[in-house]
């Protein structure tokens, strides 16, 4: 496994609980890239009926078994979602939307406007309305990856971090052998590429065009409160701004208390390459967005901000699976800001396909060799 | 005449300030002296207080620790304000400051 992310993580744990023979290297430390700048949203509420929606349920399912096994430290937290609409048309919307998603086995209840300060008190008033997911849930994503490495070294996996993979071994059949660090080589018959937004260059080494793109975006950390949201809330907007292919800023508030005590504030979006420059109109608008939905947070302080770099692939879906353009390597990478949620999911699926067995979702949508080489 | 060691020792004495005429802040209802440009941390601790805020969860005691703002561990009530940086506010005249139980938000909870 290349990578130490959450989806490496997964991918360790799965493999080795088949009773494979796992290595997981990382030229950073566990968590040190796009996991450890996220929020942990395990949510089922954005995502249209397809094959992401099949993923996150599947994940949803896995990642409450998880939090049983990994205990209490990973911070999983089964809160729910709320997703609120200021206009009629909005709350028209998402009903529409709730509708296809019941199909597809989401569980949604429509809140009307006069109700949904029983679910949470703060919000501002004058909203349309809203939808209640239960199904949506949290986790402290750098732990979780950490708890998911450790299980897995308990069951025989080997982690390397701080050295970084310089090349991807390959017989004369081009079926891969390994792959070589800076210090050592690996010899593996499979590798999985689990380095996230990096996912290109590593996809690269092996002589295929991954096109995984950085999409960056910006949390707000608020001091630290008693419970104030109850929930993971977003607006109806937030759905529309993930699907977008745009390369604009585009903000959307969610907005989610903490076990720790700090009301978390995503989530921009905008493709710029891995620049890690501060946006003051990205953290501007991110605060302002969150102020309307919760004026009670226009009186709080937020003591920082932290970016990542979302993996962003041109349809906004992952690629899993094995690579049919290079036997032996797999492809795990390209979750953009779903990667938490969607971790055991991936993890199980890429073990069930290493180990012969027939993988528990068809994994034609994730062909890592749907984009046409430029 | 010689200064006596511990008063050339204070850091207004280091630096040979001569700062104008003191005044009072208030912390947890009595009287604190301040002198002019001093931050409320500095002031508090020239009293001899070196705590204003218990954590969240073990009740332990807090106050300054870095210094310039960065920490977030001097927090403490100021004129009704929770979770204020002593290290960065100046003790202007007839400040108030509370010492703060842990996020000094509770009225917030839901």
């Amino acid at each position: 496994m290349v990578g130490a992310g959450v989806v490496g993580a997964a991918c360790a744990y799965y493999a080795a609980r088949a009773g494979l023979a796992v290595a997981v290297v990382d030229r950073g430390s566990v968590a040190g890239g796009t996991t450890g700048a996220g929020e942990g949203n395990l949510l089922v509420s954005d995502k249209e009926p397809g094959p992401e929606l099949d993923l996150a349920l599947l994940s949803a399912r896995l990642w409450h078994e998880l939090a049983e096994q990994l205990g209490p430290a990973v911070e999983y937290e089964p809160k729910g979602g709320v997703v609120v609409a200021s206009t009629e048309a909005g709350q028209q919307a998402l009903r529409a939307f709730a509708a296809g998603q019941a199909a597809a086995g989401v569980t949604a209840e429509e809140v009307p406007a006069e109700r949904l300060h029983e679910l949470e008190p703060h919000l501002a008033p004058g909203l349309a309305g809203g939808y209640h997911y239960p199904q949506d849930a949290q986790v402290q994503p750098a732990l979780a990856a950490a708890h998911l490495l450790r299980a897995a070294r308990r069951m025989g996996a080997e982690l390397i971090t701080g050295e970084e993979v310089t090349a991807l071994e390959r017989g004369p059949d081009g079926a891969v052998r390994g792959v070589r660090t800076v210090r050592r080589r690996l010899a593996a018959p499979a590798v999985v590429n689990a380095t996230g937004a990096w996912g290109a260059e590593l996809a690269a080494l092996a002589g295929v065009h991954l096109p995984v793109l950085p999409r960056r975006g910006f949390v707000l950390v608020t001091e630290p409160l008693p419970r104030v949201v109850r929930h993971k809330v977003y607006s109806a907007d937030y759905v529309a701004d993930v699907a977008s292919g745009s390369a604009g800023l585009q903000t959307s508030s969610v907005i989610e208390g903490t076990p720790g005590g700090p009301v978390l504030i995503g989530a921009s979006r905008e493709r710029i390459g891995f620049d890690r420059t501060l946006s003051q109109e990205a953290i501007g608008r991110l605060a302002a967005e969150a102020a309307r939905l919760f004026p009670v947070l226009a009186e709080v302080a937020v003591l920082r901000t932290y970016r990542g770099f979302r993996p962003y692939l041109p349809d906004h879906l992952p690629a899993i699976g094995e690579d049919p353009r290079v036997p032996g390597l797999y492809q795990a990478c390209g979750h953009e800001g779903a990667g938490i949620g969607l971790a055991p999911a991936t993890g199980l699926l890429i073990a069930e396909q290493l180990t012969g067995k027939r993988p528990e979702l068809d994994l034609a949508p994730f062909r890592p060799d749907r984009f046409p080489a430029q | 005449m010689e200064q006596p060691v511990t008063r050339r020792r204070t850091p207004a004495g280091l630096v040979g300030a001569e700062p104008g005429p003191g005044h009072h802040i208030e912390f947890d209802g009595r009287s604190v002296r301040a002198l002019p440009g001093q931050s409320i941390a500095a002031a508090l601790w020239a009293d001899g207080v070196l705590a204003w805020r218990t954590t969240r969860t073990g009740g332990r005691p807090r106050g300054a620790f870095c210094g310039i703002g960065s920490c977030f561990d001097c927090l403490a009530t100021v004129d009704g304000r929770a979770n204020q940086r002593l290290c960065l506010l100046p003790a202007e005249p007839g400040t108030v400051v509370t010492t703060q139980e842990g996020h000094g938000r509770a009225d917030l909870a839901v």
